[in-house]
């Protein structure tokens, strides 16, 4: 999960929480992002497919992602 | 800090005895997405406590594992039947009928379509994929023509597989729907316009307005045989050519509000039954034994009221009693039968094969009854039937001039009433003259002068059947 933006005295920027294990790998959201901060990762997860991760930088909390989401605990948006 | 996050769903989706926080849908599936978006309407509204969901057969099935708040399984096809009853009897639930293509318009076309049309008050989520997903893809309804499917390998031929249907437009032919919009969850754009209608619909149903429809769009890259964004794509290009998107219908503004339920009317008011309010209950009396009456006939003879009459007069005397009629198709003329079991304990069959007692207004059946009498049982039958065979053994036959007294006495009609006083006067029915007549009263509660004719009738025939069963 990434924590970038979310430290302790740091800027907090909004940014997607994604559970990579109940990510299906369906690419919906990486295709949706308007910021293209989403992407696809080379890892496995638990069930055998590779989960989406944030980029890192470049959300500004729309929630696209998590509306195009078919998984309801895959992926939610934190905006400050 | 807002976190944007599902809401209104369980936080574990229990099923097959494990917890799991992913649901059963293919990746890329348009269901999940539909799923979210009704959780947060109810979640957001305040009416999860309120709703009711109605749930298909198919790929949506599993809906009753994932959204908090009542959900029902309907079996395949009938979820808008279901929703009629749920609507119907709890007048303030909101009720969603959540049904796939196969469920909604194949299997369910005409449950949906007459609910619909009744104005029944619930919001019908359709999910259109254009294919059965569950089942591996077979042809539905709303296959486009020329998409191969499991069914339809060469692809759909319209001159052996028909034209896609179009589920909007045709019900926007009914006058009753409020609401009808047909939306898509493809991509972005257009799920937001999706959770703008399915809001909508709920609001409808929040609001007592009356039946709302919602045709979702909905990719299914399994048995589009692609992956999730060529499926999306494939909505958005080849299936909105077929199915345009928009409102067809929304009458939201005008429409009135569902009043309060009347208070319902009792069993005994609804079949306008006149002496209910005395009626004693029945009193357990093991001495008294069981009898077992057949009475048959041509339909338009009386014999279903006759029945009804001894079993009527045997209630009032605190019997348990059951009266189970047997007819065919026809108004006037085919052959009916009716059944009575008169019991001082409580009636395990309302069937009567082996009866006591049978009355026979004609041959057929007579043919067909009298062989199963028992022993020590009576058989009366119209003077007019030819009796081709004889009864078994021990069986007492009476001959009553039913048909031709009836007519003497110039009311032909009531041949019925002519074997009602024989059965009075052999006393099988163990039931009192009294009230053998109140019953006969009773049944022509809304025709007084029938009602006083056919005791003047009764007392005509009495003397008749004395006579013949001292013949007898």
């Amino acid at each position: 999960m990434s924590e970038i933006g979310a430290g302790d005295g740091e800027v907090k920027l909004p940014r997607p929480v994604i559970d990579e294990d109940e990510c299906k790998s369906c690419g919906r959201c990486v295709a949706a992002c308007p910021k293209k901060c989403l992407r696809m990762t080379a890892r496995l997860n638990s069930r055998g497919v590779h989960p989406v991760e944030y980029a890192g930088e470049g959300c500004t909390g729309c929630a696209i992602c998590f509306y195009t989401c078919p998984e309801p605990y895959a992926i939610s948006v934190e905006k400050p | 800090m807002t976190t944007k996050q599902t809401t209104g769903m369980y936080d574990n989706f229990t099923r097959s005895g494990r917890d799991t926080r992913a649901t059963h849908y293919c990746a890329g599936c348009g269901h999940g997405i539909i799923n979210k978006l009704i959780a947060e309407a109810l979640a957001d509204m305040g009416l999860q406590d309120r709703a009711i969901i109605v749930g298909p057969v198919g790929c949506g099935v599993f809906g009753y594992y994932y959204w908090d708040c009542g959900n029902i399984s309907a079996a395949h096809g009938r979820a808008h039947a279901v929703a009629t009853a749920v609507n119907r009897t709890e007048r303030d639930a909101v009720v969603l009928a959540y049904q796939g293509d196969g469920d909604f318009a194949a299997i369910g076309f005409n449950n949906s379509f007459q609910a619909a049309s009744r104005g029944e008050h619930f919001a019908a989520f359709f999910v259109n994929n254009a294919i059965y997903g569950m089942t591996g893809g077979q042809m539905a309804p709303t296959t486009l023509t020329g998409m191969k499917t499991m069914t339809t390998p060469g692809g759909r031929d319209p001159a052996t597989a028909g034209l896609p249907l179009h589920v909007c437009e045709v019900f926007s032919q009914l006058d009753a729907p409020v609401y009808i919009e047909r939306v898509s969850v493809a991509d972005t754009p257009r799920i937001m316009k999706a959770r703008k209608a399915i809001r909508k619909a709920i609001e409808i149903q929040r609001d007592g307005k009356g039946y709302a429809l919602v045709e979702i769009i909905a990719p299914c890259p399994t048995n589009m045989g692609t992956d999730s964004l060529k499926a999306a794509e494939f909505c958005n290009t080849q299936m909105e050519a077929e199915f345009p998107l928009g409102c067809f219908r929304d009458r939201t503004a005008e429409a009135v509000p569902r009043p309060p339920r009347p208070p319902a009317p009792t069993p005994m008011a609804f079949f306008a039954d006149t002496h209910d309010d005395d009626a004693p209950a029945a009193e357990v009396d093991e001495a008294f034994g069981e009898i077992r009456l057949k009475f048959s006939g041509f339909g338009g003879q009386g014999i279903l009221s006759l029945g009804l009459c001894v079993a009527e007069a045997a209630r009032m005397e605190k019997r348990f009693i059951t009266w189970f009629p047997t007819y065919g198709p026809e108004q006037r003329g085919g052959a009916a039968a009716c059944s009575v079991v008169i019991s001082g304990k409580p009636i395990g069959s309302p069937a009567v094969d082996h009866p006591n007692v049978l009355v026979c207004m004609n041959q057929p059946s007579y043919e067909r009854f009298v062989g199963t009498v028992v022993p020590g049982g009576v058989v009366i039958v119209d003077e007019t039937v030819t009796r081709t065979v004889a009864p078994p053994e021990g069986v007492r036959l009476v001959i009553m001039p039913a048909i031709s007294l009836a007519a003497k006495l110039g009311v032909p009609k009531a041949a019925n009433t002519m074997m009602l006083a024989a059965l009075s006067r052999l006393g099988v029915t163990h039931v009192t003259r009294d009230n053998l007549i109140r019953a006969l009263v009773d049944s022509f509660a809304k025709r007084p002068a029938l009602a006083e004719k056919n005791v003047t009738l009764f007392e005509a025939a009495e003397i008749e059947a004395d006579s013949r069963i001292r013949l007898g």
